[in-house]
């Protein structure tokens, strides 16, 4: 026998190498050397790695590869991971038709159109937490003043769950979406933010409003707890995400005044700065996951039936035959065809929103704080690696 | 340049509207593509071209002559 290929021994999910914001180098060599490779999970299986740009977008755009962890052969993260994805899933692990019928009962409220309609409220409430911030001396931790509170608010404000409930949702959320939460952790998170959305759902068919969860029940043809678990998933995907990327973001320009003073120098290039954050951070650091139902091939590698496969939107976006010198953070870069959001019919539906977000936040710290900056060495800024949305624990800054 | 759009592909994710409004709508109800000019004109077409390439549900369909 020969000796194990080192690739082979590849594991999942992997440590990240000297700068934080790049994916693991494991991985990044796996797309130059083999970017469909075999990996292996925390329970000793075996799954897919799929690196490159074109075969994530291959993989994800085929209805070959199931969404749906109630298969054999779906990969996951960890035990946790396994039990929050395994029981009463909602439509971003069903596959069509199931899943269309679902996310078409929401993809009206994510038109462009009625997004931006948000502006006005988003940037009132961009604004608000900002005067909160600096009406106190400095330094302030970016995360718990401004990052996470903007995303949270504004996703209550959609779905009509009453902000001032924050903290038992953030906590449950946070427990969520950690890889080291144990299979009795997730399900007790999971099962009183459900009882609760259900509590929630249950007086909003006595008193409705104009909100997405009244707008649900509305409907008529859904249960209390198909209504809930929507809500769920809105409110986990919909602030986690946004607050991550916000403080990874600052955190990236402050690191590269270069890109920050030409930000600065013509806001007209926030749009594209923010799909090149998007691209150069990947947040969902674990990537996306898919079991295949047929066999199928996939750059060159055939992948049987019942093989469960990771999309690396991380090295996706990384890819040098689609994003030149890909390393660098360069804001004034087209990068719109990165996978941050995924691809295919899971595409993010929350994508308009978490865009609107991310440019009003942005753009307004860096117009209303000229002098920010790391109130700590960055060296000692502490990430979040132990999730499935990749994030800062907290962000020390000063003005 | 002649654009098609499939809206039963359609993944409503609004990049299309985002990258060229003056071809691409969405509907009210359900956020499915409508095609507003299938016949863009030449100062657009690079715009269609990107927003085919960046559609999730490979949607659009671009044909040049
Ligand atoms: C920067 C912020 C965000 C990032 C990077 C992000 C990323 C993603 C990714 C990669 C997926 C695909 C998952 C898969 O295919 O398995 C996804 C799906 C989803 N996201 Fe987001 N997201 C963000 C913000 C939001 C927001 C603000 C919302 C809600 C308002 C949201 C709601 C959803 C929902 C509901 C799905 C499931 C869609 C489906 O299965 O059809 N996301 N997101």
């Amino acid at each position: 026998m020969t000796a194990v290929d080192p690739i082979d021994a590849l594991t999942y999910p992997a440590a990240r190498g000297g700068c934080p914001f790049a994916p693991p180098p494991a991985y990044q060599e796996a797309l130059e050397q083999r970017p469909v490779t075999r990996i292996s999970l925390w329970d000793g299986s075996r799954a897919w790695l799929v690196t490159r740009h074109e075969d994530v977008r291959a993989v994800m755009g085929d209805r070959r590869f199931s969404a749906d962890a109630r298969k054999p052969g779906f990969p996951f993260l960890s035990d946790g991971r396994r039990e929050l994805a395994a029981q009463n899933p909602s439509f971003i692990r069903m596959d069509d038709p199931e899943h269309a019928r679902f996310r078409r009962m929401l993809t009206g409220d994510f038109i462009i159109k009625r997004v931006e309609a948000l502006r006005p409220a988003i940037q009132r409430i961009v604004d608000g937490f900002l005067d909160e911030m600096t009406s106190h001396h400095p330094p302030a931790d970016l995360v718990a003043e401004f990052a996470l509170p903007v995303p949270s608010l504004v996703i209550c404000m959609l779905l009509g769950v009453p902000y001032q409930d924050h903290a038992y949702f953030q906590e449950r959320s946070r427990i969520l979406l950690r890889n080291h939460s144990t299979a009795a952790q997730v399900r007790r998170a999971r099962d009183e933010l459900s009882d609760y959305l259900q509590e929630l759902a249950k007086r909003k068919e006595l008193e409705p409003d104009e909100h997405i969860i009244s707008k649900l029940i509305a409907r008529g043809d859904l249960t209390r707890e198909e209504v809930a678990g929507m809500s769920l998933l809105l409110l986990v995907a919909g602030h986690e995400t946004t607050a991550n990327m916000t403080a990874l973001s600052t955190l990236a320009l402050l690191r590269d005044p270069a890109q920050l003073a030409r930000l600065r120098e013509d806001p007209t290039l926030i749009k594209g700065a923010v799909e090149e954050l998007l691209r150069f951070l990947s947040i969902v650091q674990g990537g996306t996951l898919r079991v295949a139902v047929e066999s199928a091939e996939i750059g060159g590698t055939t992948i049987e039936a019942g093989e469960g496969v990771i999309c690396m939107l991380s090295t996706a976006n990384r890819d040098s035959s689609v994003f030149a010198t890909p390393e660098a953070l360069d804001v004034g870069r087209d990068a719109r065809r990165h996978v941050a959001f995924g691809f295919g019919v899971h595409q993010c539906l929350g994508q308009p929103l978490a865009r609107l977000e991310l440019q009003i936040a942005l753009e307004t710290l860096i117009r209303r704080l000229p002098d920010l900056r790391l109130a700590v060495p960055f060296e000692d800024v502490r990430f979040r690696t132990d999730t499935a949305v990749h994030g800062l624990e907290e962000l020390p800054v000063t003005w | 340049m002649r654009v098609s759009v499939d809206p039963g592909r359609c993944c409503s994710s609004g990049q299309c509207v985002t990258a060229v409004p003056e071809v691409f709508d969405q509907s009210e109800d359900d956020g499915v593509v409508l095609l507003i000019q299938p016949e863009p004109p030449a100062d657009l077409r690079s715009a269609v071209r990107t927003a085919a390439a960046i559609c999730p549900g490979r949607a659009i369909t671009v044909h040049e002559p």
